[in-house]
């Protein structure tokens, strides 16, 4: 018997490749090296590795290709969401260096599962087939399961991991479900086939089941309301590292599967789905937004906070537009680099081994360490949607894409929850420049390399709030591919 | 074409076989009593019969005679389910092992009526050939880890549980030496039909072409029927008898047959494997077949009475850190050879 | 064959059923041991011969092992009574809702019209269709695959792993 091995492209996979192996490299690194040499190269390593990834991804820039007989999308949609990856698995890993030496844990398996972490994220943005897009959600779902347990002497860290392991099985039991209801209905796992068997011959009991399931299964890994249950949890015990890594890699990645197959597979029947989505929406932003205020811990805070951007999200998907899913790209980058900024800053305040969590604690710190609270407004401000920072620009074209679409008071109640989470933002700044300092907490320990990665990040989110220009370009040419 | 004269004669296959295989284990038995004898120079059993030949009826008898006793505390079914599940998993794998080419002619008359004997195979010297064979073999082989430890655990004894624990452990671990040191075997012949396998050996035998993937398989087959070295669940001054310490009667005479099933399909595997099966000259194959298994039976017996027992955590080492890489490199080996070697 | 498959998915939801409302831990991993079994004939039955031969392999024979083998180890005691009268007005709700989507489905599915299925090739489920498969079309899922598993080794090593340093 001959097999025909179809053709391939390995470039088309660069960055999965690249970080892959680097994650392998570095497991046998840990493995086999002395002690000296390695406890300060693997951050340098898996940072090498994401920017060669990076340099592959913008190497891919402009193909509208598939590869792997399909598996595999190679377009601008999954060009930008590389970019976010990257970007986020990057700034992640320089925020944990310190954080982890303060632990004892500077292990090279933690950046390895960062990397892999990353493959996933990579697959489920570029899937073309259901199967890659379910392998995607593990790959990156079961380090994180691992990460949040890393401190298996904190007890949180356990319960995190624990809640977050059983949750999460539990989600993807239901996203499986969900995709073998539509191969059932339909006879194929390529999303190009079932949009192709939907819209000739209407839906069927079976992939109605399955929409529902997928949406279940997507929703608890973006955390959408009623499915936020264990984002607190987890977010508050996981390592601050992590906590940072999955507020915006997974939400980002789900996004990014969630949005290609509801808008190729499902867009000839949006009357099915959009109501559902609408309550889903309000109840997730107002859950998060009305919840957060209540909040005392800033890890717990900033987790019901990213269930409300959670929200504001959904709103670009069920405008179901162009302009909504260039908002939903916009949008995540920018918070991918405003949620980092933040949870860098909150690495940093916490000082030793997370001591310092209480909202509380930043009391005095606009007059003790001016710079960082500087950037933790800046990040704050873009948080809360003022202009000119880049959140406020990203929630502007969610919305005006939701009053395109004619979803009047969605946006409506969008408005009326960003104005409430005005107050939990701003409580911080208020406390970092308005209250003195209760007693002395002890130095914050700063690192160039973070320093600059905070400033940087910080002057990103202003500069793309000034001029979006270029990156709405860039997210318009990367939604391309849904013709709506 | 007549289905309940097909059928008849494929339940008389089956009971030959059945009957056949139950004799050898019971035979098996005593050969080993009478082999560690003349190693260890003692005569063995020779009071029963000429020679003792008629020890393992008396054996059988004492059996079942005994009182079948059943430990306070413990789980009657799983307890009475557990020797069943042993005996099941050591006879199974006899459907799939084929042990002579050609038995009967392909046209049978029987009662005025023509049979057509190809029809599932009938008249060849195998009960099913099914094309996934060796992998229904490992499948019911991975079941037989279930008698032990259901019967560990039902018995209520902390001894048997250990024993079980054990047993699985080992089991689980030098299944994947196992399954994966015949994985050359299987590229070679390119099917996973034991008949194809076999007649895939007509010029060469297997061994020469895997002598190292032969080695892997016969060692990881020693410690999956849990025999020295590898015996360590009846390691009788730690843990009695293992799992098997509350079993009594008929019970306890399943548990040894299949212990002793396991053995004799062990040989009969590695012959249909790496020995070309039935295949050989001048001799009727079916000779061929039970002379090579004998051979191998005989090796069982022989490292029995000469080696000693393994720790546990060398056992552990041994097969994770020996086995298993080694049988990966043969993997590795055979595809090379293969690809830059053509025959 | 329709009498054998409805016997069989019975077995298996039958045994499913027992794994959730069994209390005591080593009863609940025979009965998936069984459902796991009965899947396979299921398998079997379409047709799928080298994947009923690896769920038996691979799930009953070493996974569920292991479970047993962890569950034995840990010696779990059959839990304090008195749990059950808890969260009741939780568990009705729950389980009515959770009635009324099943009927929901169960009538939707009941209702549509199946598209014909395509005939199977001849060598359908057989060992080489599947390597083929999995060797041409869905070589980077298999691929993939291997990282996925190599990072829950990995995992279990870090959280299982004793104090370093």
């Amino acid at each position: 018997m001959s097999i025909d091995i179809p053709t391939i492209c390995l470039t088309n996979i660069g960055p999965l490749i690249t970080l892959s192996v680097a994650g392998l490299l570095l497991l046998l690194f840990d493995a086999f090296s002395g002690k000296a040499m390695k406890k300060a190269h693997f951050h340098q390593f898996s940072l090498v590795a994401v920017v060669i990834a990076l340099l592959q991804t913008v190497w891919l820039w402009n193909r509208q290709t598939t590869d792997f007989s399909r598996m595999i999308y190679v377009d601008n949609f999954s060009f930008f969401f590389n970019v976010i990856f990257l970007l986020g698995t990057g700034i992640s890993i320089i925020l944990s260096v310190h954080y982890l030496e303060n632990y004892r844990k500077n292990y090279g398996e933690y950046y390895a599962l960062m990397l892999f972490a990353a493959v996933g994220m990579i697959l489920m943005a570029a899937g073309g087939n259901l199967v890659i897009i379910f392998l995607g959600v593990e790959i990156l779902s079961i380090p994180i399961y691992i990460l949040s347990g890393l401190f298996r002497e904190d007890l949180k860290s356990n319960e995190a991991a624990l809640k977050y392991l059983l949750l999460g099985a539990f989600s993807s039991a239901f996203l499986l479900f969900g995709i073998a209801m539509l191969y059932g209905g339909t006879g194929t796992f390529y999303l190009a086939d079932l949009a192709a068997f939907i819209k000739k011959s209407g839906m069927n009991g079976f992939t109605y089941v399955g929409m529902g399931l997928l949406i279940v299964g997507f929703g608890f890994k973006v955390s959408m309301a009623p499915f936020h249950m264990w984002t607190p949890d987890v977010y508050e015990g996981a390592p601050t590292s992590i906590t940072a890594f999955m507020s915006v890699g997974t939400k980002a990645a789900a996004f990014a599967a969630f949005l290609r197959v509801f808008l190729e597979v499902f867009p000839t029947v949006r009357m099915e789905w959009d109501l559902l989505l609408w309550v889903a929406a309000v109840a997730t932003m107002t859950v998060g937004n009305v919840t957060a205020l209540a909040q005392t811990n800033i890890k717990r805070m900033l987790a019901y906070s990213s269930i409300a951007h959670a929200g504001y999200i959904l709103v670009g998907l069920i405008a179901g537009n162009q302009l909504g899913a260039t908002g939903i790209l916009y949008y995540l980058l920018a918070y991918t680099i405003m949620n980092l900024g933040a949870f860098g800053v909150v690495i940093a305040v916490a000082r030793k081994k997370d001591n310092y969590l209480n909202i509380y604690d930043y009391a005095g710190l606009g007059f003790q360490y001016p710079g960082l609270a500087a950037v933790m407004s800046v990040f704050l401000f873009s948080l809360v949607g003022m202009p000119p920072t880049a959140g406020f620009l990203g929630k502007f074209y969610l919305f005006s894409a939701a009053v395109e679409a004619g979803y009047i008071w969605l946006v409506i109640i969008a408005v009326i929850n960003s104005l409430i989470s005005v107050y939990y933002y701003l409580r911080i700044t208020v406390i970092m420049y308005m209250q003195p300092a209760e007693a002395d907490l002890g130095p914050v320990a700063m690192t160039p390399v973070v320093n600059a990665t905070l400033i940087i990040s910080a002057l990103a989110v202003l500069l793309i709030g000034i001029f979006p220009g270029s990156i709405f370009q860039l997210a318009m040419n990367s939604v391309k591919i849904f013709g709506s | 074409m007549n289905l309940p004269l097909l059928i008849g004669v494929m339940v008389v296959k089956i009971l030959v076989v059945f009957v056949v295989f139950l004799t050898t284990i019971a035979y098996v038995v005593l050969m080993e009593r009478k082999v560690l004898g003349f190693i260890q120079f003692r005569y063995g059993p020779n009071r029963v019969g000429p020679w003792g030949l008629l020890q393992p009826l008396a054996d059988a008898l004492k059996l079942i005679f005994k009182e079948d006793f059943t430990p306070p505390g413990a789980n009657r079914f799983l307890f009475v389910l557990a020797p069943v599940i042993v005996g099941l998993t050591a006879f199974l794998p006899l459907a799939v092992i084929p042990f002579a080419d050609k038995i009967l002619p392909d046209t049978l008359t029987i009662y005025g009526q023509k049979l057509d004997l190809t029809v599932a195979s009938l008249n060849r010297g195998v009960i099913a050939d099914v094309n996934i064979g060796l992998l229904y073999i490992f499948a019911v082989a991975s079941m037989a880890v279930y008698g032990a430890v259901i019967g560990g655990w039902s018995s209520n004894n902390k001894y048997s549980l250990l024993g079980a624990l054990r047993l699985s452990a080992q089991m689980i671990s030098y299944e994947l030496a196992l399954g994966l040191s015949v994985i050359g075997v299987l590229m070679i012949a390119g099917t996973l039909s034991l008949v194809k396998i076999v007649e895939a050996q007509q010029h060469m035998w297997f061994i020469v072409y895997q002598p190292l993937g032969f080695i892997l398989f016969l060692t990881a087959a020693f410690a999956e029927c849990a025999r020295t070295p590898f015996d360590l669940i009846e390691c009788e001054n730690e843990l009695v008898a293992g799992y098997q310490t509350e079993y009594s009667s008929m019970k306890w005479g399943l548990l040894m047959m299949g212990e002793y099933g396991h053995v004799v399909i062990a040989s009969a595997l590695t012959t249909t494997l790496f020995l070309g099966g039935w295949q050989g000259p001048f001799l009727p194959p079916v000779v061929w077949f039970l002379l090579k298994t004998f051979i191998l039976i005989f090796f069982f017996i022989w490292v029995r009475g000469t080696f000693p027992r393994f720790r546990f955590d060398q056992l552990m080492y041994f097969g994770w850190k020996v086995l298993l890489p080694l049988s990966l490199v043969n993997i590795l080996l055979t595809g090379i050879i293969m690809l830059y070697m053509p025959r | 064959m329709q009498i054998i498959f409805f016997l069989l998915a019975a077995t298996a939801l039958i045994s499913g059923i027992m794994v959730v409302i069994q209390v005591n831990p080593v009863r609940s991993a025979l009965f998936l041991v069984l459902n796991f079994f009965a899947l396979a004939a299921i398998y079997l039955l379409a047709n799928a011969q080298f994947i009923a031969a690896i769920q038996i392999i691979v799930y009953a024979g070493a996974i569920m092992v292991l479970f047993l083998f962890v569950i034995m180890l840990l010696n779990l005691r059959q839990p304090e009574e008195g749990g059950a009268h808890r969260h009741l007005g939780q568990k009705i709700f729950g389980s009515s809702l959770a009635t009324a989507v099943i009927a929901l489905v169960i009538y939707k599915v009941f209702r549509m019209i199946v598209p014909p299925g395509k005939p199977l090739t001849p060598d359908f489920g057989s060992t080489e269709m599947v390597a083929k498969s999995l060797f041409t079309d869905y070589l980077l899922p298999f691929e993939m695959t291997s990282i996925l598993l190599l990072v829950a080794v990995v995992g279990a090593v870090i959280l299982a792993r004793s104090k370093v340093e």
